[in-house]
């Protein structure tokens, strides 16, 4: 007798499994989760904390927030960042103080951990939301984050 | 006078077959040498060491902030769990005391993590026998969870959201939100994977009888997590040794007795369920208070050796630092789950067929570079 | 009724042309040219109806953009596959290797041709209509086994191998229910068979034991073919790619398109035997028979989309499990019928519209 309740049971559950993929066919217009990329480049709006890559923000005039203390290039464990600098007069005070003169980021290293981003003090770096980085030439990954030009912006200390 | 060289292990009506590290059944690189008898397999032997990067390696030389980055990358399809076993076992260390809102937020991320993994096991498994759909049904509930980890951790395979500490920051105003419009859609879900798959009478028959494991077996190598429970071993962390929240809600631990590919599908189906209770259970009472206690700029862990056990979607993790005093682990090492797991693999699957093989190494959800780290 | 009487008018402009002889000649290099458009367009049109319904079950959209909504994609992956290398082992038993791909195109083409697509469409009507196309069907095997033997692969041979015994066995049960209906007509001729059904489709006619021999047709016109889900022999999560490992560029795409014709061929034939073929129900459209290529066409379409959504809803079974299904289960059941079949018969308990 289980020979026949085999072959009914096999019959029910083969077609309530049919039942599951034939309601997603008959639904497939609305259902359809696919995003067609590069045709929707104009509405793609990513979240606000996503991590595409490392950017430095800069005012109007040409300024950042980067006092050069090197907090980041020791957070980051694998020398993604690579920081330029040297001392020179401060206008105000007289005294020397540390400049950046570049501000190395390496993209091809980065790991996208958001230490160097947690551990700086003014603020100065920022997540990036940009993620469409390929390039043909291995050099344009060694990207210098301030701008030619650029100062610090008055008033920031670390 | 001539000795005749006398092959032991292999007989001249068996082959060799090289189930190569690049194949669509073993999940990452991992290359099987099998010996087979026409259908029947003879002998298992796994080779592993293919995406060997020497994490424990680089341990020794970064900072207890920096370690945290490197665990997201063992075992993937976990990695929150494994940023919290690290975490709990410098805070542990360090004697910190960790604000209730971290412990129950971690405690619900964690969750949401484990319910990613099994999804993403479950359409793996349907591919691996043949149902070729299920692949994208598992991804499509997968994709509400990593929106969520999106939106608020910023990432979402890699997060890096726990620090030695607390998290890295708060969660977003729409977490709670997301995270109970997803249990609602996830609970009208799980039945129809129940009737797509665990019904089916095909699937039954592929999965019923195959790869038995028996208790004492499954203790004497070490299984844990599902695979263990799965034949009647009680190993779950959370309920022996808990952490975090856990103790704050209540739970079953999904257990069976028969120890084969069927049991294990179950357990895990089962542990999705109790995932769903937990994080319901939590979400609407995330205590205020603080998101991260602040440490030192340099962490240096008090000298001594120290252990931390986490169950993650595959078992039982285990961080153990060997700390002399200065600010980098003078040996860190991690227990791997799928290690031990895979270990069983030659005693499984020996005297079944190759399409057993694939379904018995689809329940072990093996993930390679935890294996390899 | 209005008839286009179309062979009529291009025999008589040919007959003014040439002789008799090399007027048959020509009609018959004339038809071949149909019907291998027919098959090509068909494959063409089928691999990419498989990706697109695949897709709609899958929640995703299939290949829309070569062409409008995907129409030249096959096309593509043809051009693609005619310029690659065709690679082959060193050891390879080249004359074999060479001819396997032929014996199941040469098959799938002949089955073809016995297909009534309308009243006069029709190009090989023999009184042992049923009977050629089991028998063709089996020269199929053939060129499974010789691709698989000859690739000297161990894989191969292994798929190769297992494909033959599931191909051998699973032709009985097709055989027999397809004996099933003949036992209502009486007669094995396919055009007699299709007149027989103006009393109402075969389905209705011969209930319960039609029903289920076209439940058994239906799984092993799927299992004939090699489809999911039993689809072993050439599963990609499995060994190797079975018996056409070694094959590449065009002969590759010979074996593939032979097995979308191999399910449009089975498809047809339930559609002929099962549901009235190219009559329209209920003989709505009686009067122009040429509409009798779409009745035919939506038919057939019906049982591929059933055929693909068996492919993409059921895990595999394993070689064993096929072969006791079939063993123990389908041709028990089949006899059984043949039995019911004909004390119904005998009974003239059949309905009649």
């Amino acid at each position: 007798m289980s020979y026949f309740s085999d072959i009914y049971q096999g019959i029910k559950t083969l077609l309530t499994g049919m039942s599951v993929t034939g309601k997603y066919f008959v639904n497939s217009r609305k259902g359809a989760i696919t995003q067609q990329y590069p045709d929707n480049r104009d509405t793609l709006k990513m979240f606000e904390r996503f991590r595409g890559e490392v950017i430095m923000p800069h005012t109007e005039d040409n300024e950042h927030r980067c006092t050069g203390c090197q907090k980041c290039e020791i957070a980051c464990p694998n020398g993604t960042i690579e920081i330029i600098w040297d001392r020179g007069i401060d206008e105000e005070t007289g005294k020397k103080k540390k400049k950046i003169d570049q501000f190395v980021y390496h993209l091809s290293m980065c790991t996208m951990c958001g230490l160097c981003i947690d551990v700086c003090p003014t603020d100065a770096i920022k997540w990036g939301q940009n993620f469409e980085n390929s390039v043909y030439d291995r050099s344009a990954l060694t990207r210098v984050l301030n701008k030619p030009g650029s100062k610090l912006m008055a008033g920031v200390e670390d | 006078m001539e000795t005749e060289v006398v092959h032991t292990n292999f007989k001249s009506e068996e082959y060799f077959i090289n189930m190569g590290p690049q194949h669509p059944a073993t999940h990452g690189v991992l290359r099987l040498l099998l010996t087979i008898d026409g259908e029947i397999i003879k002998k298992v032997e796994p080779d592993l060491g293919y995406i060997h990067r020497s994490i424990e390696k680089m341990c020794e030389r970064d900072s207890y902030q920096q370690i945290v980055h490197l665990t997201d990358r063992m075992d993937y399809l976990s990695a929150n769990i494994n940023n919290e076993a690290v975490c709990l076992a410098v805070e542990n260390a360090l004697q910190l005391e960790i604000p209730d809102r971290v412990q129950v937020i971690r405690t619900i991320i964690g969750e949401l993590t484990r319910i990613a993994s099994h999804c993403l096991w479950w359409g793996v498994m349907g591919m691996d026998v043949g149902a070729l759909t299920t692949y994208f049904y598992g991804f499509r509930d997968r994709e509400m969870i990593n929106d969520i980890m999106e939106e608020t951790c910023g990432a979402r395979l890699t997060m890096n959201y726990n620090v030695p500490g607390g998290l890295m920051h708060d969660i977003h105003p729409n977490f709670v939100k997301r995270v109970k419009d997803f249990v609602a859609h996830f609970k009208t879900k799980l039945p129809e994977y129940d009737r797509l798959l665990t019904e089916n009478i095909i699937f039954k028959k592929r999965m019923i009888g195959v790869g038995i494991l028996s208790k004492e077996d499954a203790i004497s190598f070490g299984a844990s997590g599902p695979v263990g429970r799965a034949s009647g071993y009680s190993c779950d962390v959370r309920i022996h040794h808990p952490y975090s929240a856990i103790d704050k809600v209540t739970f079953n631990e999904a257990l069976r007795t028969e120890g084969d590919t069927y049991a294990r599908y179950l357990v895990r189906i089962q542990e999705m369920w109790e995932s769903l209770s937990i994080i319901e259970q939590l979400i609407d009472v995330i205590p205020e208070g603080e998101h991260r206690v602040v440490t030192n700029a340099v962490i240096k862990l008090p000298k001594g050796e120290y252990y931390q056990k986490v169950e993650t979607a595959r078992g039982e993790l285990g961080v153990y630092i060997i700390s002399t005093g200065t600010k980098n682990p003078y040996r860190l090492k991690f227990r791997s789950p799928g290690f031990s797991n895979l270990s069983l693999l030659n005693h499984i699957a020996v005297g079944g067929k190759i399409g057993d093989l694939v379904a018995t190494m689809a329940t072990l959800d093996l993930v390679i570079p935890d294996i390899d780290r | 009724m209005i008839q286009l009487r179309i062979t009529e008018h291009i025999h008589n402009w040919l007959s003014g042309m040439m002789s008799e002889g090399a007027v048959s000649i020509v009609e018959m290099v004339l038809i071949a040219i149909v019907y291998l458009t027919v098959f090509a367009i068909a494959g063409l049109f089928l691999v990419l109806l498989e990706r697109r319904v695949a897709a709609w079950f899958q929640l995703r959209i299939g290949p829309n953009r070569v062409g409008f909504q995907g129409l030249l994609q096959t096309m593509a992956d043809a051009i693609k596959l005619l310029t690659k290398e065709l690679t082959g082992t060193e050891k390879a038993d080249k004359f074999l290797y060479n001819l396997a791909p032929y014996f199941v195109i040469i098959s799938a083409l002949m089955a073809l041709a016995v297909i009534p697509f309308t009243k006069e469409f029709h190009a090989f009507d023999i009184n042992i209509g049923i009977f050629f196309l089991i028998a063709i069907s089996s020269i199929g095997v053939i060129g499974i086994l010789l691709g698989g033997w000859s690739s000297n692969n161990k894989f191969a041979m292994i798929g190769a191998m297992r494909s033959g015994v599931q191909t051998i066995s699973y032709e009985l049960s097709v055989g027999l229910s397809l004996l099933t209906m003949v036992v209502i007509t009486g007669t094995l001729q396919l055009s007699e068979i299709i007149e027989f059904q103006k009393n109402g489709w075969l389905i209705v006619q011969g209930h319960i034991p039609a029903i289920i021999a076209f439940m058994v047709f239906m799984i092993s016109g799927t299992a004939e073919t090699n489809r999911a889900p039993f689809d072993m022999v050439e599963a990609e999560s499995e060994l190797g790619a079975g018996f056409h490992t070694e094959y590449s560029g065009m002969k590759f795409a010979y074996f593939f398109l032979a097995e979308f014709i191999n399910m449009f061929i089975i498809s047809a034939i339930a559609a002929t035997i099962f549901f009235g073929g190219w009559l329209s129900p209920f003989g709505i459209t009686e009067s122009i028979p040429e509409l009798g290529v779409f009745w035919f066409l939506a038919k057939t379409m019906v049982l591929v989309f059933l055929m693909m959504w068996f492919r993409w809803t059921f895990p595999r079974l394993r070689v064993d499990q096929l072969l006791t299904l079939e063993w123990k289960y389908l041709l028990p059941i089949n006899l059984v019928n043949i039995v019911l079949m004909a004390v119904l018969v005998w009974l003239n308990l059949t309905i009649r519209l």
